[in-house]
Order: structure tokens, then C-alpha cells, then sequence
């Protein structure tokens, strides 16, 4: 292929259905030879209107379920963020117990979802059996999220003013089981991810974010983190039960003593938050106050209050991939919200994705862009434009694939030779 | 870098613009069993003394976190809301810092911010195409979401005659959106 396309340098848009991806989003790379020159990110492609169905169509209690389905991942950290934005606006207070439920499930999303990460990552550069690994052991953590909430996902735990379901006494041995599971095998997956030769080759200084240009382009959760700035909402203006808990930032140097931000520096912040959220859970276990869930458990009476409520409320959660922002205003008399706008982290993290693919290789990009835990999107095919000559051919996501797979067994190859 | 209290937070901002500062409002709220304060300020500004402002947030922290800007249809007028944080990276230090200015519908005009954070930048696409704001000296002036073929002139988030009422589908059954 670099023959027929020789020294011109040529655009390559990548998406808007791309394999590092499970959602739409486009990717417009100025290649010259092999090295990425310019990197333009073009999204837009699922923009749902969601906002504007809060804004103009449901009342605050409908939309905690069009906020749980803004994404298939982070189906608890919207609401989350959301819930925290109305009870700010109105002036609700939420239960203790319930802010120690909220965050006991939390911290499963987090576990599930940096599991997920992994098993992706591993799958970018062709090594298929971590993947599996990674999916299998996520296994548990699913079944875990049925057994509390009745469902692997979307869990509908949240309400305005608490939570909807207990995690009694009866069940805590059940996940504490679960618990104790993950804590078995976590060094065998830090062995796994961090010791191995080839995903260290394919990670270590790949899609560098440096301390500047994460501060400068405001990247947010392990993205950050992994670029030495110590961002966590948790941590820096923690809410809910973690205001309780003395949560600590991870950054990768705890681990390794340096900074280098690169994608294999997003390994360790993920892998190590994974060991994180078992504590927390564990903690949240062992502290859970008893009392209510509900702040008002008639939905008739909330609805009545939030009908008459005037004011403006900011919701921040740290989602897996970072700070999860909702901001309410609510207007008295009105059912529907007269504002409601939605920052996912992913939103705050595609601003770097041209600095961390800048001067790389094409069979570089589905694990640099992946490494942000992109929520956007998953593609088919990429059209490679050839400046000079203006023709046109498809890059499909399995050619894609396999010039990162190719790239992991050349450089096997070479340091076996 | 010294961290200022809330109050101090916003003497500092009265001093900085002074007939320029408009108002302030702070939150404070205690949160779960240890009741530790969780604060947060609103700081209003003119909108001809934005940037100031904007400057006064870059002094009080190097690399202020902007969250995202809301913007809300007034009536008469469009808020645009800046939502910094500041003093991160410490436990329970971090203060929210919302920059509330408000533009009248006959003038939608305000500054870009991606001469001092450039993470600014998606976010201003967005209040572009959707509120219908100009954002002056943006360096790019491209759509963020909106498809191409969407049409000129009307922004999704507004709730006047520019809004996007005329493009809905009423499906059968239903009498069209509440607000009519």
C-alpha cells in the first residue's frame, strides 16, 4: 500500500464508523507516508437532541431515564450527575444511605467499564486472548449488577431525592463474593497488562498527552490522570458518600515513579482504579448508615415540588472516563426543564485526540484513540482520499485492524531477532 | 499558589471589574454522614467586562478547568454560563466557579476564550450552533454537532421564533410539543 501512495500527503477520513469504536464519530488524518501530520476530529453523527427532550417534552423524574440512556456504558453516571443537578436546583436532600447505594453502584459501573476498556484495548492490537480474558472476568461484575439492581445494565437505580432500591444486609456476602474474586485475580491481570512484552511495545510512548496539554485542553478522568494532572471529582470537590471516604487521584506514577502519558500510562491508571472501586465498595459496605432511601418517596408529591421549584443546579460525577457533567435551571411553573445541558467527559477528551495522534503511525491510531475510552462510537470502513490525484478507496475496519495486528507481530519479530 | 476562601474568591473578583461585577451567589450544602461543605459560587458580570473576568479566573488559577458553557433562552436575553473549576487536585479544595453573563437578544455577541484555554473550543462551536451566539475570534467556525444540510438560521436550544418548532414531526396521536 505505501507504494501505490508514495511521499503525497493525502487525508484519510477515518469513520464515521470506526473500529476502535462502538460509536459514530469521524476522524480526518493528513498522512504524509506513514506519519500523521494533522488530525481533525468531525462528530455530530448520534447527536439525539436529548437536552432538548428534557427542555421541551418530560418532566425532571422521566428524564433521569433519557439521561440512564444517554450512554449504553455510563448508564449510572448520568443520572447520577443529572439527579445531583435537580436536587441542587430545588433544594433536595438526599438520605445518607442512599448516597452510599449511589455510590456502591457507581463504582460497579467504574469496574465494568474499565474491564470493558481493557478487553478493547487488548483486542486494538491483536491480542485476542487478553481480550477474552478481559470480557470473561468482566463477567462478574455484570452478573453482580443483575443481582443488586435487576439488570446488567441500565439499572434504573437513581431517583430525584435518593435512590429507588436497597442493598440490604442479606446481600452483602453475595457481593462481597464478588469482591473477593477480583481481588484474586488482580495480579494475574496487572501481570497480564503491564508485564507483557507486546502490549508494553505497542503502548509504551504511543499517543503522548503531556502535562501541559491535558491541563491546556482540559482532559478529564484517567485521560487526564494518566498525564500526571490529578483530576478526580471524587477526590478535588467530592459529593455524595465519597466526601466520606478520602479518595485519592490515581496517577500512574505510584506505580512506576514517572510520568510519560502515553497509552500504556492509561493502562495503569484504569487498571489501578479497578483495585480503587473494590475499596470504595468495600468501605461503603462496611459504613452504610441505616434510614431512608427516598428524600419523598410519592412521585406525585416530587413532581408537584419540582413543578413549583426556581433555581439552578450543577451535577458533577466522576463517570469511568471522567468528570460528568449535568447543569438544571428549572422555571416555576413550568413541568419541563428550562435548561439542561450535558458535558460527557468523552466530550472534553476528543480535544486532545489531535495532539495524542499528531506525528504517529495510521497503524497506531485504533489504540491511541481508544485509550481515551472514547464513548462515541464503532466503524466499518475508512475512505482514503489521495490528495494528488483526488481518487478514492476504502480502508475497511478490518484492514484497519490488520495493519495494527501486522505492526504487533513486526515489532515481536524484531525484538525476538 | 495560594488558595483563596469563597468570599475572598469573589472580593477578588469585585476588585478586579468593579462597577462591571453585577452580583454573586454561593452554595453551600453539607453532604453525607461526616457533613463535610461542598461550595460553590456564581460570580455575574457585564458582559462588556467578560474577558476581564476571564483574566481574573486565569490569575486566580494557571490553567483554570473549564466544564462546559450552559446557555438558557431569557426572554429578552440569552445566559451563557462558564463552568470553571478551580483549585483542583486537592482534597476538598476544588471550588466551582460558574461565570454567568448576559447577552441581549439584539446584540449575541461575546469573546472567544481559546486564546487562554484552548479546551474551549468545542464547547464554543456548540453554543454557536445551537444558541445562536456569535463567538467572536473563534478560531474555528465549523458546526460541532448539527449535520450540514441542517438549515441556517435556526438553533435548537432557543425558544423564540428562531427555535426549531417548524422542523418537528407531530406523530399522529399527539398535538405537538407542550409549550404550544
Amino acid at each position: 500500500m505505501s507504494e501505490t501512495l508514495a511521499k503525497a500527503s493525502y487525508t484519510i477520513p477515518i469513520g464515521p464508523v470506526h473500529p476502535a469504536l462502538h460509536e459514530n464519530i469521524r476522524l480526518d488524518l493528513t498522512i504524509d507516508g506513514e506519519e500523521i501530520v494533522d488530525v481533525d476530529v468531525v462528530a455530530g453523527q448520534v447527536h439525539r437532541g436529548i437536552e432538548w427532550i428534557g427542555m421541551n417534552r418530560n418532566n425532571p423524574v422521566q428524564s433521569i431515564y433519557v439521561a440512564e440512556r444517554v450512554c449504553g456504558i455510563c448508564s449510572t453516571s448520568h443520572p447520577f450527575a443529572f439527579t445531583m443537578a435537580v436536587e441542587h436546583a430545588a433544594g433536595i436532600e438526599v438520605p445518607e444511605r442512599a448516597e452510599y447505594i449511589r455510590v456502591i453502584v457507581a463504582e460497579m459501573e467504574r469496574i465494568h467499564s474499565h474491564l470493558l476498556w481493557a478487553g478493547v484495548a487488548a483486542h486494538e492490537v491483536g491480542f485476542e486472548s487478553v481480550f477474552y480474558l478481559a470480557w470473561r472476568v468482566r463477567e462478574e461484575i455484570m452478573d453482580l449488577m443483575e443481582y443488586v439492581a435487576g439488570n446488567r445494565n441500565s439499572k434504573a437505580m437513581f431517583q430525584i431525592g435518593g435512590v429507588r432500591r436497597d442493598i440490604t444486609e442479606e446481600q452483602f456476602p453475595r457481593i462481597r463474593q464478588s469482591l473477593e474474586y477480583y481481588k484474586s485475580i488482580f495480579a494475574q491481570l496487572k501481570t497480564v497488562f503491564l508485564d507483557d512484552r507486546t502490549i508494553r511495545m505497542r503502548t509504551r510512548n504511543v499517543g503522548i498527552l503531556s502535562t501541559e496539554d491535558a491541563l491546556k485542553l482540559t482532559a478529564v478522568g484517567p485521560t487526564a490522570r494518566a498525564s500526571g494532572v490529578p483530576k478526580d471529582v471524587r477526590q478535588d470537590q467530592p459529593y455524595s458518600a465519597y466526601a466520606d471516604l478520602d479518595i485519592k487521584a490515581i496517577t500512574p506514577d505510584v506505580l512506576t515513579g514517572i510520568v510519560v502519558g502515553d497509552v500504556y500510562d492509561r493502562i495503569i491508571v484504569r487498571l489501578l482504579e479497578v483495585k480503587q472501586s473494590i475499596e470504595i465498595i468495600e468501605r461503603c459496605l462496611a459504613e452504610m448508615p441505616a434510614g431512608e432511601l427516598l428524600a419523598e418517596p410519592k412521585v406525585a408529591k416530587l413532581l408537584n415540588a419540582l413543578k413549583k421549584a426556581e433555581g439552578e443546579g450543577v451535577g458533577r460525577h466522576e463517570a469511568p472516563r471522567g468528570e460528568c457533567f449535568h447543569y438544571v435551571r428549572l422555571t416555576a411553573g413550568e413541568e419541563t426543564m428550562a435548561t439542561w445541558k450535558i458535558r460527557a467527559p468523552t466530550y472534553a477528551n476528543l480535544m486532545p485526540i489531535p495532539t495524542m495522534l499528531m506525528g504517529g503511525q495510521i497503524a497506531d491510531v485504533p489504540i491511541a484513540f481508544a485509550s481515551i475510552d472514547p464513548c462515541i462510537s464503532c466503524t466499518n470502513r475508512a475512505i482514503v482520499v489521495e490528495s494528488a490525484t483526488g481518487t478514492e478507496y476504502s480502508l475497511s475496519s478490518e484492514e484497519l485492524h490488520r495493519l495494527s495486528v501486522e505492526k504487533t507481530r513486526r515489532l515481536e519479530a524484531e525484538s525476538d531477532g | 499558589m495560594e488558595i483563596l476562601s469563597p468570599e475572598r474568591v469573589i472580593d477578588s473578583f469585585k476588585a478586579a471589574l468593579g462597577s462591571d461585577f453585577v452580583d454573586s451567589r454561593t452554595y453551600r450544602q453539607e453532604v453525607a454522614v461526616k457533613k463535610n461543605v461542598f461550595t460553590s459560587i456564581w460570580i455575574y458580570v457585564k458582559p462588556e467586562a467578560f474577558k476581564k473576568a476571564v483574566a481574573q479566573v486565569c490569575a486566580l488559577q494557571e490553567y483554570p478547568h473549564l466544564a462546559v458553557i450552559s446557555s438558557s433562552d431569557r426572554g429578552d436575553s440569552v445566559e451563557l454560563i462558564y463552568h470553571f473549576t478551580i483549585y483542583y487536585g486537592r482534597h476538598l479544595k476544588e471550588l466551582s466557579l460558574g461565570l454567568s453573563v448576559s447577552l441581549p437578544k439584539s446584540d449575541l455577541t461575546i469573546p472567544t476564550i481559546t486564546d487562554v484555554i484552548p479546551g474551549a473550543l468545542f464547547t464554543e462551536r456548540e453554543v454557536q450552533e445551537m444558541m445562536g451566539v456569535t463567538v467572536a475570534g473563534i478560531p474555528d467556525r465549523r458546526r460541532l454537532f448539527l449535520p450540514e444540510d441542517f438549515p441556517e438560521g435556526i438553533h435548537p436550544w432557543r425558544k423564540d421564533e428562531t427555535g426549531p418548532q417548524e422542523m418537528l414531526r407531530v406523530l399522529p396521536g399527539r398535538k405537538g410539543i407542550q409549550n404550544e
